[in-house]
């Protein structure tokens, strides 16, 4: 397969009508190689959520184009190209775990014992093979979320499409969801588009950092984390948190984020989330 | 938890009759008087029987005739009759009100004509429709099966029930949280498979209180009926029948009461096993 995972061309989306119009997307031209990570980053109002809904086709986009493996949005959410995840993880409070997670490969008609075999391997892969039986108000939010990634990935998709999945947790968690999440994706294989606020976590996860800003929301600039050796061997272990590549990493984010340009060393051990 | 719960159902029962008993024998023989305005009543035994005269009726003739039956019998019988009448209206009343409920969740544009006609349905009096559900039935004819006074009295059970079903069976549809609906449609699924899988079990925690409201409507829109219309048989005929009663028999007129009363509960409890049945859907986390 050599179509891309996301292109996007020419992405316009307007809300509204005349005086009260926003722009929430002006000309974004997008591309998400497959197998890649990439993370949009960027303040509140800046579009990113709205980018991530129209490549999952929760929205439609005012005009431009966009393809997931070469198929337009529409055909790539009616044939499950992608797997999706939220802040909230938007679990059904009345199923259990195991029901949860089990619930899109129902919805699309696979038999009992595949969906038996199929949610005891991604329960494995989220650890959380002791929990199947559980329901989601039983569990923590670091759980809850792991849980939906689990769902996200049950039929197996190659595009991951995350909206802040880790935005409601607390840093501890996260921390510790972020390591779980480049094992997952190790294993996997996916792309994934992540949307975050969060610089740091941006630069561990993605080989790729989309920095927009808004009114009207557009992309800023791109930092490639795998270029320049910011990362020594971009090897997303948990301690490249504490690699010189990785601060300058996150000074060059910054800096686009605010549009002034300033030496990547002194961002280091500054954070300004 | 359960046997605290029984206790204390007793409890407030034990109280209310003590309260009764307590100020017949200590309150004035004319009641409480604020100005010309009597707050409490008079505590003759006209106006206030003892509790257990009250009980007592219950095993006593009906009326004074030979043969008559015995007033518990006799309030059964009609209990009976009122609550199969209320369990027909009921039935109908949440077909309608489901229904209603689906129709303006699926289109909002219908929501807007429905929904304030709904809302003014209920600010008819009963009084004033019985006798049009009455004409109106004698026009109809399904099949084999004429119009009867009791499909009229079932009719107007369902019209006072269909209301709480409707509205919260709507907000219950309604109530599942954007995520839940993005969620969905990633999943490509349509908006029937949407409402099988995620709105109608989302409801359910909704929908429990509007239909133990409904089925508690249904038993008053019965007995309402049953005077209205002049249907003999229930518990309605028979408080106007027995309250002529009063001067002579005063614990009599209460029989019925305690009738519609104990109908009510039965209603509302077996309304409650079906909240036992869908228990798992009422771990919604939706409902604040």
């Amino acid at each position: 397969m050599n179509d891309p995972a996301i292109q996007a061309r020419g992405v316009h989306r307007v809300f509204g009508k005349g005086r009260k119009q926003v722009i929430a997307l002006s000309d974004v031209d997008l591309t998400v190689a497959d197998g890649e990570f990439v993370s949009l980053i960027g303040p509140s109002g800046c579009g990113k959520s709205t980018l991530l809904r129209l490549v999952a086709d929760l929205d439609a986009s005012t005009s431009g184009e966009i393809t997931v493996f070469g198929k337009t949005a529409r055909q790539a959410r009616i044939d499950q190209e992608y797997g999706i995840a939220f802040q909230q993880s938007g679990l059904l409070p009345w199923r259990t775990v195991a029901g949860n997670i089990e619930l899109p490969l129902k919805l699309h008609g696979v038999n009992a014992d595949e969906r038996r075999r199929r949610v005891a391997e991604l329960l494995e892969l989220v650890g959380l093979s002791d929990f199947a039986k559980s329901h989601p108000d039983q569990l923590s939010g670091g759980m809850q979320q792991r849980v939906a990634i689990a769902r996200a990935l049950a039929e197996s998709p190659r595009l991951l499409l995350m909206d802040e999945p880790f935005g409601a947790l607390d840093e501890i968690t996260r921390e510790r969801m972020q390591n779980e999440l480049v094992r997952i994706c190790a294993e996997t294989g996916a792309a994934v588009l992540f949307v975050t606020h969060s610089i740091p976590e941006a630069v561990f996860l993605s080989d790729r950092v989309v920095v927009m800003s808004p009114r009207p929301g557009r992309i800023t600039g791109i930092v490639d984390v795998r270029a320049d050796g910011m990362v020594p061997a971009h090897d997303r272990s948990a301690g490249a948190r504490d690699e010189e590549g990785f601060f300058r990493a996150v000074g060059e984010v910054r800096s686009l984020l605010h549009g002034t340009p300033e030496t990547a060393v002194t961002a280091r051990g500054v954070d300004t989330r | 938890m359960r046997f605290r719960g029984i206790v204390l159902g007793f409890l407030g029962v034990a109280t209310v009759v003590a309260a009764w008993d307590l100020y017949k024998g200590l309150g004035p023989e004319q009641g409480v008087l604020l100005g010309d305005t009597r707050i409490l009543p008079r505590t003759t035994d006209l106006a206030m029987p003892h509790s257990w005269e009250m009980v007592q009726r219950f095993g006593e003739p009906v009326t004074s005739l030979s043969g008559a039956p015995d007033a518990f019998n006799a309030v059964f019988d009609a209990s009976m009759f009122s609550l199969g009448l209320a369990a027909r209206g009921w039935l109908l009343g949440v077909v309608v009100g489901l229904l209603l409920a689906l129709v303006m969740s699926r289109f909002r544009i219908v929501e807007s004509a429905l929904l304030p006609w709904v809302v003014l349905s209920q600010t008819v009096p009963l009084i004033a429709i019985a006798p049009l559900v009455r004409r109106w039935g004698s026009e109809i004819e399904i099949g084999s099966h004429l119009w009867t006074s009791e499909d009229s009295v079932a009719v107007i059970a369902a019209y006072l029930a269909f209301f709480p079903v409707a509205v919260g069976a709507l907000r219950g549809l309604k109530s599942p949280e954007a995520t839940h609906l993005d969620l969905m449609r990633s999943f490509g699924i349509g908006w029937w498979r949407t409402l099988l899988t995620l709105r109608i079990p989302a409801s359910v925690p909704y929908l429990l209180p509007a239909l133990r409201l409904g089925a508690a409507s249904a038993v008053i829109g019965a007995v309402v009926a049953e005077v209205s219309i002049g249907l003999k048989g229930g518990l309605g005929r028979m408080v106007i029948d027995y309250a002529v009663a009063a001067s002579g028999d005063p614990a009599k007129p209460w029989a019925p009461i305690f009738g519609a009363v104990a109908i009510g509960l039965v209603a509302a409890g077996a309304v409650g096993l079906l909240g036992l049945v869908l228990r798992p859907f009422r771990l919604t986390g939706v409902a604040p």
